[in-house]
């Protein structure tokens, strides 16, 4: 079917619109009436509701696509001339085309790898062009025979340097450079499937368990395929044994090496992650933050005993104060008394002297010696009383008052 | 949990499950039963189920219901019991249709709960797991009350109800997804033969939905029509043999029905079959064999209503045979290859006929109900009670379709049909054309149906359907629908498309009813959008 020529000069001409559209009841049966509910539901057009879907199966297939690109050309001349016989030493998987698929190539993959390089390498198809190369049609076959059975192609898997991915060296970013590194190694897990490094952001769990895991490796990897060719004709017995034996001890020694090899690699990451540095620190901030919670009663008693002991010492310094306030006080006090003893008693005594020993001169003496044991005998209000009265007092006041107060004392006296 | 589709039918019942790998498979009873039949029995207090039950129609008739599932929620006066003559004849328990079992007085409804419980018992014995929701077919002449009551006998038999859906819709289902023909715009005719009643529904496909445009149904045609058929060529056989008439008592009938029904269905398979009862009536044995002619010749008046019946519905739907681009059979009866050959007979040559007699490789007509109800339940079985119920409101289900097909004209003038008279709205269809020059004109146009009728040799023509039909006097005219473009919506130029390139037209048609034409070759896109 095929439209007519354009004869006139028209871009677009609306005409009119199509017939009265009828009515009528659609069942509510299958996937496309569904489709058809849940845009008049949703009030979706047909290209966004087609978009949509096409997203979503978009989603879906996106793991499906078509891998024919993946299979690569044998172009390496070395390879191409391989002799047979070696064919151990080749790249299986180049050999096929699966140069970068290599182990995570399907079977269905190595199929049709196998088929399409058949196809090209054929004996008889060599023939044709003139390049006769019947040592690489055998090479495939065998890189088909050992890549389709589980166990040969795990044995070359296990020896296949090209797919190794050798632990970064230099200056790198940590989650850059060993990703790629792990995801290789992981391919020998007999435990599937294996965790992920992650990411800055993965949980601490998340990390430890990653390492857990690759402390405890289970690998399959072996290495017969680097055997020497044990001789299987039964002539010589003993060299038979002899190459065996030497075969079992290098598949230890290699294993021993690889495992080794393996540990040091989880070693060395473990000690590069930033993660494992960011939880070490984050778990020392802990600590300190714990022990600084923990100390904090004893911090308190502390304080409260530092505070209680400022108090009391500045207690003890106010009662210092007072006291010595209160010591000068009564010094001064004392020092008042003391004078105003010495100025009563200076004043009984000029009395005296004044009254002229109240007519006595001759027994000046005496009465000095009476008045010394008198002014030793009055307590100082006595005393003061006693200035008071003998103070601008005539003579027989005076030696009244004080053969009065000397009366009163009770001693004896040898004047009064 | 699981979803399962039901098909409830007169005489049989169907169960179906989508399993994980998205194929359909139809559950066996404990019998080892696909087909089991909606029958119940009462000796005692003893209840038997299924194809047990059938077999107490022997000895037991007056107290075994069969037949009862289009009595459901039908007043007693309105119903046709004609096909109970044999068993428990329905009473009339205050106005609703009931049956006397050992004296008691039981309604429809309660036999119908508990041919359910034993259905979902069965359903959840081979599955292991708890029924979730069904979808259950019923006619299509099922009345909203019917449907409500149905659902509710349901939901007390512990089966709930996701979804009733009509029986000719589910069977077309389960048959384009088998085929993954879906989107195929065509329109079917699905001939439903069932044990007691027909249906017959002329469907139109269009980008997957489906839009019954006629349906008729009659309880006169349907299997048992063609085993009475057989069993009264029989009863006189026997009656002329020994002189003694087989169908004077229940036991008698129910015998030779048992052993017709099993001859009609290897007559199916093979070209002859036995039909043999051990003391009929009388004590009297009897033993012929029968040939499938002769079985087509007895049954020949059923066989030509049925075809005047599914002619019916299609003048119903106000179409001609031309019209029809398949017929799907479905339906225990339409095992029976007259059944097909008579449906190639009316209907021309360009309709596809679909009968297992014709292709052994499709799936069973009588599980196509229970399949299609097993779809839609995985269907929706990701969908909440609410969007379901939603989906089935009149906004959702009553859609404008189109009255006139929409296509573009080609370069020798014809009519190239993008969107077919009755598509659903809002749509969008894609067709790659040929550019015959570098600057190609799309002509968007509605298209006229005209009967073509040529003589002899016809042109052979791509786009429609074309008939050849056998006139008695002229032997070769050819009778041909052809759509003409007849009313010119809208003219777009492509320029630089380039000759003999391919050319994609893009028809989008909004719910407003807005067109976008759309046509592009490579990187040259023209547009335009008709108001």
């Amino acid at each position: 079917m095929s439209l007519p020529a354009l004869s006139s000069d028209i871009t677009f001409n609306a005409v009119s619109k199509f017939s009265e559209p009828v009515v009528a009841a659609v069942e509510p049966v299958g996937q496309y009436f569904l489709a058809h509910a849940t845009r008049t539901l949703q009030d979706r057009t047909w290209s966004e509701y087609e978009r949509i879907k096409a997203e979503k199966a978009s989603e879906e297939q996106s793991d499906d696509a078509d891998d024919s690109d993946d299979f690569d050309e044998v172009t390496d001349e070395d390879l191409l001339k391989h002799d047979p016989r070696d064919w151990k030493t080749c790249d299986l998987y180049a050999v096929l085309g699966l140069n970068r698929l290599r182990y995570r190539a399907t079977s269905d993959q190595i199929d049709r790898a196998y088929r399409k390089q058949v196809l090209t390498f054929h004996p008889d198809k060599q023939g044709e062009k003139g390049g006769f190369q019947d040592g690489f049609f055998k090479i495939i076959q065998k890189a088909y025979e050992t890549l389709t059975d589980p166990t040969k192609r795990r044995q070359f898997e296990s020896v296949d340097e090209a797919a190794e991915v050798k632990p970064p060296s230099g200056k790198y970013e940590f989650f850059e450079a060993w990703v790629p590194v792990f995801s290789s190694e992981a391919r020998f897990s007999t435990k599937q499937p294996v965790p992920e490094l992650g990411d800055k952001e993965s949980s601490r769990e998340q990390v430890e368990d990653f390492y857990k895991f690759w402390n405890n490796f289970d690998s399959w990897r072996s290495f017969e395929f680097l055997d020497e060719d044990v001789p299987d004709d039964t002539s010589n017995r003993d060299h038979k044994r002899y190459i065996e034996k030497k075969n079992n001890n290098a598949r230890r020694k290699r294993k021993t090496e690889d495992n080794k090899r393996l540990s040091d690699l989880v070693k060395k990451a473990h000690s590069e992650d930033p993660r494992i540095k960011a939880f070490k620190q984050a778990e020392k901030e802990e600590k300190a933050r714990k022990k600084w919670e923990r100390e904090a009663g004893a911090r308190q008693a502390a304080e409260e005993a530092k505070a209680k002991a400022e108090a009391e010492a500045k207690a003890k310094a106010d009662a210092d104060a007072k006291a010595h306030i209160e010591k000068a006080e009564h010094k001064k006090s004392k020092e008042a008394i003391k004078s105003a003893k010495k100025k009563s008693k200076r004043g009984i005594r000029n009395a005296v002297k004044e009254s002229k020993y109240f007519g006595d001169d001759g027994k000046a003496a005496l009465i000095d010696a009476d008045i010394e044991t008198l002014l030793g005998y009055y307590e100082f209000d006595e005393l003061v009383s006693v200035a008071e009265k003998v103070e601008g007092a005539s003579p027989e006041e005076v030696k009244n008052v004080l053969q009065e107060s000397a009366k009163k004392s009770g001693k004896t006296f040898v004047y009064f | 949990m699981a979803t399962i589709g039901i098909a409830f039918g007169n005489s049989t019942s169907s169960i179906a499950f989508v399993r994980e790998d998205g194929k359909v498979d139809v559950i066996a009873d404990p019998d080892g039963d696909r087909f089991i039949d909606s029958a119940l029995s009462y000796v005692g207090s003893k209840e038997y189920h299924g194809a047990q039950a059938i077999g107490q129609l022997i000895r037991n008739s007056d107290n075994t219901v069969v037949n009862f599932r289009d009595f459901i929620g039908v007043p007693f006066d309105k119903i046709d019991a004609t096909y109970s003559e044999h068993s428990a004849m329905p009473i009339n328990v205050d106005g609703k249709v009931g049956y006397e079992i050992n004296g008691e007085r039981i309604t429809v409804d309660e036999i119908a709960k508990r041919h359910l419980k034993h259905i979902a018992k069965d359903a959840e014995d081979y599955l292991g797991e708890k029924i979730e929701g069904v979808v259950m077919t019923v006619p299509f002449d099922f009345t909203k009350e019917q449907k409500e009551l149905l659902t509710k006998i349901s939901g007390e038999a512990g089966l709930h109800v996701l979804q009733l859906i009509h029986e000719p819709s589910s069977a077309l289902l389960a048959h384009l997804s088998a085929k993954e023909e879906l989107l195929d715009d065509k329109v079917y005719v699905v001939a439903d033969f069932g044990g007691v009643r027909s249906d017959a529904a002329v469907i139109a496909v269009r980008g997957g939905i489906f839009t019954v445009l006629s349906a008729e149904q009659t309880s006169k045609i349907g299997g048992s029509e063609l085993d009475s058929a057989l069993m009264d060529f029989c009863a006189k056989d026997f009656k002329k043999k020994f002189k003694t008439d087989a169908t004077t008592t229940d036991r008698s009938y129910a015998k030779l029905h048992a052993a017709c029904l099993i001859s009609k269905k290897t007559l199916s398979n093979v070209e002859s079959a036995p039909v043999s009862v051990d003391s009929l009536a009388g004590g009297l044995d009897y033993h012929t064999s029968i040939n499938r002619m002769r079985f087509e010749v007895v049954a020949r008046n059923v066989f030509s209503q049925m075809a005047a019946f599914v002619e019916d519905v299609i003048k119903k739907a106000g179409l001609e045979t031309l019209d029809i681009d398949s017929v799907l059979l479905s339906g225990g009866s339409s095992n029976i290859p007259k059944i097909a050959r008579n449906m190639e007979f009316i209907f021309p040559e360009t309709t596809t006929i679909i009968a297992p007699s014709l292709d052994s490789k499709l799936q069973n007509p009588n599980e196509l109900n229970c399949r299609g109800a097993a779809l839609q339940a995985s269907l929706i079985s990701s969908f909440d009670a609410d969007e379901i119920r939603q989906s089935q409101e009149p906004d959702v289900i009553s859609t404008k379709q189109l009255s006139q097909p929409i296509g573009v004209k080609g370069a020798n003038g014809e009519f190239i049909t993008l969107l077919p008279k009755n598509t659903v709205y809002p749509i969008k269809k894609v067709i790659s054309l040929e550019a015959s020059a570098d600057d190609v004109l799309v002509e968007l146009y509605e298209g006229k149906r005209t009967v073509k009728e040529t003589v002899e040799e016809p042109e052979k023509d791509e786009e429609d359907e074309e008939d050849e039909d056998d006139e008695e006097d002229e032997p070769d005219i050819i009778r041909e629908v052809v759509y003409v473009p007849s009313k010119l919506l809208g003219q777009l130029a492509l320029k630089g498309a380039g000759k003999g390139k391919k050319v994609d037209v893009i028809i989008n048609i909004r719910k407003e009813g807005k067109v976008q034409l759309t046509a592009r070759a490579g990187s040259a896109v023209a547009k335009g959008v008709i108001v």
